[in-house]
């Protein structure tokens, strides 16, 4: 037998599961719990206010007035953890939940969240007004149904009803018991009608949430697109620059070969491999920052040149009919790379292959080989900077890769 | 001069970049060839080839204004407008797409793709520059490497032996039936009943020159 997920669904469940449970008991609490913290708020709001609007023209008012934003979202992040002794499913996020400082530092930041103000206002007036009702309704079945024990030493005012002697009392208890089931509904709907509102208002702020994760996003591509363009940057500086300079010099150290002749001539001749290995040495360092091939022709002659290299050999399988964007691009080329570089360095394969294709806006991308398997993201490594240069295309990644193999590494990337 | 001059080409060099320009410059005059005009951008390259019909076209892929391949298609038209003039595309790089372009456009030679680098092996740059001139047809060694590394099992390459292969890929490299003698160590007469074998077993163009022919069939694998 399953129990309901939340007092909202038990009090509409069978009378008897409902009244066996634990559910009137949590609402009950909850009810109990408004009327403390509701009272509470009402206090603090009214001292805030009252030294607030007092020394308003202090100016100092102004930042104590201020602080009721504040106030008020510490009250919805207290009566969200509250909300879960009727709702326990369906209020907070889902994972890790921000600590109560983060949430606090993230608060300041946003702009005034009027519907937990709203809120805040409503718990210190009416919310505990609510658990007061709740209260007086939970106590009276207990004071009938204890009436023939009390009517021994005292006279018992019910309601304008005079309990003291006689069947009196023990009509007084049967009707408790009665009562007492009415109010076991009528305490959990008290609740769940303030716990419902307290959704209503608090909910909209999930979307601001929602929005403050958006703009941190924003953020997050916006350095990513930064690095790219500063890792363009470099390469141009590198191939127009240096690199040409490094080849005039080879050039010319050619020429003086055919002229140089005995001694001369071998350290001419040495010179001049100095200088093509200096630049080999170049051009690797600059393929590694951002390979020209990429930026002049795009991903698929990109891809098949890393495949050449490749002392693994490759099959391809691009279905990529256009250019997409330049940092899909970069992105997708890495994770060819540093992937097919694994497969050379750890998989101990025979073959490798590389799938790419564009599906419903996003690029799809697999690299997999026949090696032994068991490849694991550890932190610092090739794989696992892959996953955090996917994400912050807001893309994802994915290895299979059991003991024994074969290791496929899939990555997605949506299209702006 | 201890280049070997086989004739004085006329030359135009097309190259944006100032320093490697000045660089080919020199190197072509002192090997005694002609330099009719060195240019930075295609445009200017196609105007001189329509004005001076030069023997030999040298051309940077890459060139203003795009910086993409306009030193390519120049290439390209330059081959297709005036037969009698030869092209030496240089890149700073492979890239497959140019090679296959670029030799699908010339089936009768004339042309030749090498990478930068090569220009500072003086004499072997030179007598690249001297085949392409006379007709030949010139890939860069690294090229095809690289073309070689590729698993071919499926295309027509595969009916060719590891021996015949590697003939094959000499003469994609341009070099003579002596040359390939020299560089594989064995006797001229092995290396032409290599290529017979090579010419018996490729699908070759009938209309074309079976040399080029097969190279090309090895270059598209």
């Amino acid at each position: 037998m399953t129990s309901p997920p939340d007092a909202w669904t038990a009090v509409r469940g069978r009378p008897w599961r409902f009244l066996l449970s634990a559910w009137p008991w949590r609402a009950l609490a909850y009810d109990l719990g408004s009327v403390v913290v509701g009272l509470a708020w009402l206090m603090l709001l009214a001292l805030v206010l009252g030294i607030g609007l007092s020394t308003v023209i202090l100016v100092v008012g102004l930042f104590v007035l201020a602080a009721v934003p504040a106030l008020a979202h510490l009250a919805a992040v207290l009566e969200r953890r509250r909300l879960r002794l009727v709702l326990p499913h369906g209020t907070e996020e889902s994972g890790e939940r921000p600590s109560l400082r983060e949430s606090w530092r993230v608060q300041r930041g946003l702009p005034v969240a009027w519907s937990e103000v709203g809120h805040l206002v409503l718990l210190a007036t009416l919310g505990w007004l609510v658990g007061l009702l709740a209260a007086a309704v939970a106590a009276a079945p207990v004071i009938l149904l204890l009436a023939p024990w009390l009517a021994d030493d005292d006279v018992i005012d019910f309601a304008g009803w005079r309990i003291d002697s006689g069947p009196e009392p023990w009509m007084a208890s049967a009707l408790g018991l009665v009562l007492l089931v009415v109010a076991a509904y009528v305490v959990t709907w008290l609740a769940c009608g303030h716990a419902a509102l307290t959704r209503l208002l608090l909910d909209p702020s999930d979307a601001r949430l929602a929005e403050a994760v958006a703009a941190v996003r924003r953020s997050r591509s916006g350095l990513a697109d930064a690095y790219e363009s500063e890792r363009r940057r470099i390469e141009r500086d590198l191939h127009d620059g240096v690199q040409q300079r490094l080849l005039a010099l080879t050039m010319t150290l050619g020429s003086a070969e055919l002229e140089a002749e005995g001694p001369t001539l071998t350290l001419v001749r040495q010179a001049h491999e100095q200088a093509e290995q200096a630049l080999a040495e170049l051009r690797t360092t600059v393929r590694g920052i951002h390979p020209r091939v990429l930026t002049d022709h795009g991903l698929t002659a990109a891809v098949h040149e890393v495949a050449d290299r490749s002392p693994v050999p490759v099959h391809l399988g691009l279905a990529l009919d256009e250019r997409l964007p330049a940092p899909v691009e970069a992105a997708a080329y890495f994770f060819v790379s540093e992937a097919l570089t694994n497969v050379v360095r750890h998989a101990g394969a025979g073959s490798a292959q590389v799938h790419a294709w564009t599906e419903s806006g996003s690029l799809v991308l697999t690299v997999s080989d026949d090696g032994h398997g068991g490849a694991e993201p550890r932190p610092g490594s090739g794989l696992e900077g892959l996953r955090l240069r996917v994400e912050a295309m807001d893309g994802s990644m994915r290895i299979t890769s059991p003991p024994g193999g074969p290791t496929s590494v899939r990555m997605t990337c949506p299209l702006p | 001069m201890s280049a070997p001059v086989v004739r004085p080409l006329r030359i135009v060099v097309a190259e944006d970049e100032a320093l490697l320009r000045e660089g080919l410059v020199r190197i072509l005059e002192r090997a005694g060839h002609q330099v009719l005009a060195d240019v930075d951008d295609a445009d200017a390259l196609l105007a001189f080839v329509e004005r001076t019909t030069p023997d030999l076209v040298i051309t940077d892929i890459r060139m203003p204004p795009t910086h993409t391949d306009e030193g390519l298609r120049a290439a390209i038209a330059i081959r297709a407008g005036h037969p009698e003039t030869a092209v030496m595309v240089l890149s700073a790089y492979i890239a497959d797409a140019y090679v296959a372009d670029l030799l699908d456009s010339a089936p009768d030679g004339g042309i030749g793709y090498l990478l930068k680098d090569r220009v500072g092996h003086v004499r072997d740059f030179l007598s690249s520059l001297d085949r392409v001139a006379a007709g030949g047809t010139v890939v860069d060694p690294e090229v095809v490497r690289q073309l070689l590394r590729r698993s071919r099992s499926d295309g027509p390459l595969a009916a060719l032996t590891a021996r015949e292969l590697e003939v094959l890929a000499q003469m994609a490299e341009g070099h003579t039936n002596q040359g390939i003698a020299d560089r594989l160590f064995v006797s001229e007469a092995a290396v032409r009943k290599h290529i017979g074998s090579i010419f018996a077993k490729l699908p070759l163009d009938p209309d074309s020159d079976r040399r080029v022919s097969a190279v090309l069939t090895y270059l598209r694998g």
